[in-house]
């Protein structure tokens, strides 16, 4: 189906949801669906402040998307994002604490960085190396891992905290500032957000125009092309869900340096799994991926805009998203096939 | 030193849940559908039957409660509910092929929210003048046990002591192992779930297989929901207060290699594990270690039973696939 038609599509099951959406909160709350809409537009775009935040927001759920995508496109189902993230910001976390005020920022910054691409890249290289040597099933492999890492990170938690009986940890640094990513122009989260959108340029030109990118692609299709052609499928594999788990180590940086500043247990906060949707509503296409993240980014947003201004739990917010979820993966079948209904007339079956 | 007697009975009522999913998820595994909605699915058979019983209860306005609605409206409540979403899947994988896993998360965003919404506001929105969801009169009759349970010291207390809906679970485990080792239906499941293209060709008619094992799996998952909110919760709803336990019922799975009849007996090792430290006298650090142990061994499971590589130990063939008659 042509791209154009396509897009149509999807854009109809959008506004299908959108409009199930409102009889479902009509009937649910008795609300007019039309405010609350408006109300949720207003909760995630009102005030510059409020851009800003949903824009990092963007940046940290898109980053954890293509991090994912690589894998992904190997038919690899890495649902590991989510203990990737907390292993890359738990590396962060340490380094900011053992080491804040020893060595000079700019060191800092710079070791927290790489102990955060490499406890990513572990996390997701664990179950990689059991897949490409004894073929063991990474989705649920890579799914006990999220909450081995979540112990870990609870572990670490009680250790670090302060004041001690409190259980959390606090800001870290808070007067010393060691560790925190500087700001540009005055803004917090701009660092945050140009890196990413970086990354997702290099990720477009690393999966489409790489001979790596390609060999995942053949992996992906069929692995026994791969082999026929002489392409390593263990050492791909393994090399890609490194790369895979660097990159979610990376928004656990992001997370951990720009934005919080801080180490709780959910930290990573659902977006391992907001992202494994957010990666396939693209077509596993890093451009498109900002679309997608923008929208599921915006329904989270705005639904606490519901719950301050109609006294609602907020998440009626995942309520609707799951809705919308439901008609575009409904959807996609109206684009992948063609769909003929057979009239029966006269006893012949068309 | 670990005190047995009362280990037992928590070890069990933490393991009834993990039961419930596990034995779900099984069924629903063993027609080819990997259903990670799982842990929405619980959330919301939980909270459809609270809010069963919520307004049952509140209909009473201070009148004594009939112990059979009282037990019916909330388990039928939770069979519905958790049927639809089964229903739901289905469409979706089956009927328009959509991808399994995407499928299975975005139904976990939405169950998890709407168990959570409908607890956070089920009192707004029904105007109710009450301060929490505690359902007291509707968990007692959840909770009852065999009257002489409290009179056989030890005996008593591990294996009697516990509502209707554990023993259910058992059972359930039990006849689920049985249908699918030993009659034609299961053998037939089986076939779907391994090789869809051979059953289609022997007539089986793969659709409605997965419908109705999907659909199955996912009220009996929600039957776990509702056994943690009614009987272990002591019929008081609190966000979020059900946890990871559907992963864990997912773990769950994969550790007793797809075998309903293991699960009886792994759920509440399983739930041993899972409440192991506060047994265990030390820090409150190392406690979040111990809190891991469930995960660590499901996994060494999964690796080792690779490892072995023996063909009745491994997933079913055509797990997570969906099929297409005209797709060769």
């Amino acid at each position: 189906m042509p791209l154009l038609q396509s897009l149509a599509v999807r854009r109809g099951a959008l506004l299908l949801a959108l409009v199930v959406g409102g009889f479902i909160t009509t009937f649910t709350t008795g609300l007019n669906p039309v405010s609350v809409y408006a109300t949720m537009f207003k909760g995630a775009f009102g005030s510059p402040r409020k851009i800003w935040i949903l824009l990092q927001e963007i940046a940290v759920l898109l980053c954890v998307a293509l991090a994912l995508t690589p894998a992904f496109r190997m038919k690899f189902w890495n649902l590991g994002g989510e203990g990737q993230i907390l292993a890359g910001s738990l590396a962060s976390a340490a380094c900011m604490i053992c080491l804040g005020d020893k060595i000079p920022n700019a060191v800092l910054i710079l070791l927290m960085l790489v102990c955060s691409l490499a406890a990513g890249a572990v996390w997701a290289g664990i179950p990689a190396v059991a897949k490409a040597r004894w073929n063991t099933n990474e989705t649920l492999f890579t799914l006990m891992m999220n909450y081995v890492a979540t112990q870990l990170v609870a572990y670490f938690v009680i250790v670090w905290e302060v004041p001690k009986g409190s259980g959390n940890i606090g800001i870290i640094n808070q007067a010393t500032e060691a560790g925190w990513l500087p700001q540009i122009f005055g803004l917090k989260y701009l660092l945050n957000i140009l890196l990413v959108a970086a990354l997702t340029v290099l990720m477009h030109l690393y999966l489409s125009y790489s001979k790596h990118g390609y060999e995942i692609s053949v992996v992906g299709e069929s692995t026994n092309t791969a082999r026929y052609v002489g392409i390593k499928v263990d050492r791909v594999i393994v090399r890609t869900l490194l790369l895979s788990g660097a990159v979610c180590g990376f928004a656990g940086f992001l997370l951990v340096a720009g934005t919080n500043h801080t180490l709780t247990t959910t930290i990573a906060g659902g977006r391992g799994f907001t992202a494994v949707m957010v990666a396939w509503l693209a077509k596993f296409n890093p451009l498109v991926m900002a679309a997608s993240s923008f929208l599921l980014v915006v329904m989270d947003s705005g639904a606490g805009e519901i719950s301050t201004a109609y006294g609602l739990n907020h998440s009626f917010g995942d309520i609707l998203t799951g809705i919308i979820l439901f008609f575009i993966i409904g959807c996609e079948f109206f684009i992948a096939y063609q769909v003929h209904f057979d009239k029966k007339e006269g006893g012949h079956d068309a | 030193m670990l005190d047995v007697v009362s280990f037992v009975p928590r070890a069990v009522a933490q393991g009834v849940p993990l039961l419930y999913g596990s034995t779900g998820e099984i069924i629903t595994e063993k027609s080819g559908n990997l259903n990670l909605g799982i842990p929405g699915v619980m959330y919301v058979g939980a909270i459809c039957g609270v809010i069963g019983s919520f307004l049952y209860e509140r209909s009473l306005d201070g009148a004594q409660i009939n112990a059979a609605l009282g037990l019916l409206i909330p388990v039928a409540c939770c069979l519905v509910g958790s049927l639809l979403m089964g229903l739901l899947y289905c469409f979706l994988t089956v009927t328009l092929r959509a991808n399994q896993n995407v499928t299975g998360l975005a139904m976990t965003t939405f169950g998890v929210g709407f168990g959570n919404f409908f607890g956070g506001s089920l009192i707004k929105l029904t105007g109710a003048q009450v301060p929490s969801i505690a359902l007291s009169a509707t968990s007692n009759l959840f909770r009852r046990s065999l009257p002489f349970a409290g009179s056989m010291g030890w005996f008593g207390k591990c294996f009697l002591s516990y509502g209707f809906l554990a023993y259910i679970a058992f059972a359930a485990a039990l006849a689920a192992s049985y249908v699918l080792e030993h009659t034609r239906v299961g053998l037939q499941l089986r076939a779907v779930g391994e090789d869809p293209a051979t059953a289609d060709s022997a007539g089986i008619n793969l659709t409605r297989y997965k419908y109705v094992a999907t659909c199955l799996g996912c009220m009996i998952a929600g039957l776990g929901g509702l056994y943690y909110v009614m009987d272990y919760a002591n019929g008081v709803w609190s966000n979020d207060a059900f946890g990871d336990r559907g992963w864990l019922a997912l773990a769950l799975v994969i550790f007793t290699i797809w075998r309903p009849k293991v699960s009886a007996i792994a759920s509440v090792l399983f739930g041993g594990l899972y409440i192991l430290y506060v047994f265990i006298p030390s820090g409150p650090a190392v406690k979040e270690l111990y809190k891991m142990l469930p995960y660590v061994v499901t996994i060494v499971v999964l690796v080792l039973s690779s490892l072995r590589n023996q063909r009745e130990n491994q997933p079913p063939e055509s797990l997570g696939l969906p099929y297409f008659r005209e797709e060769r």
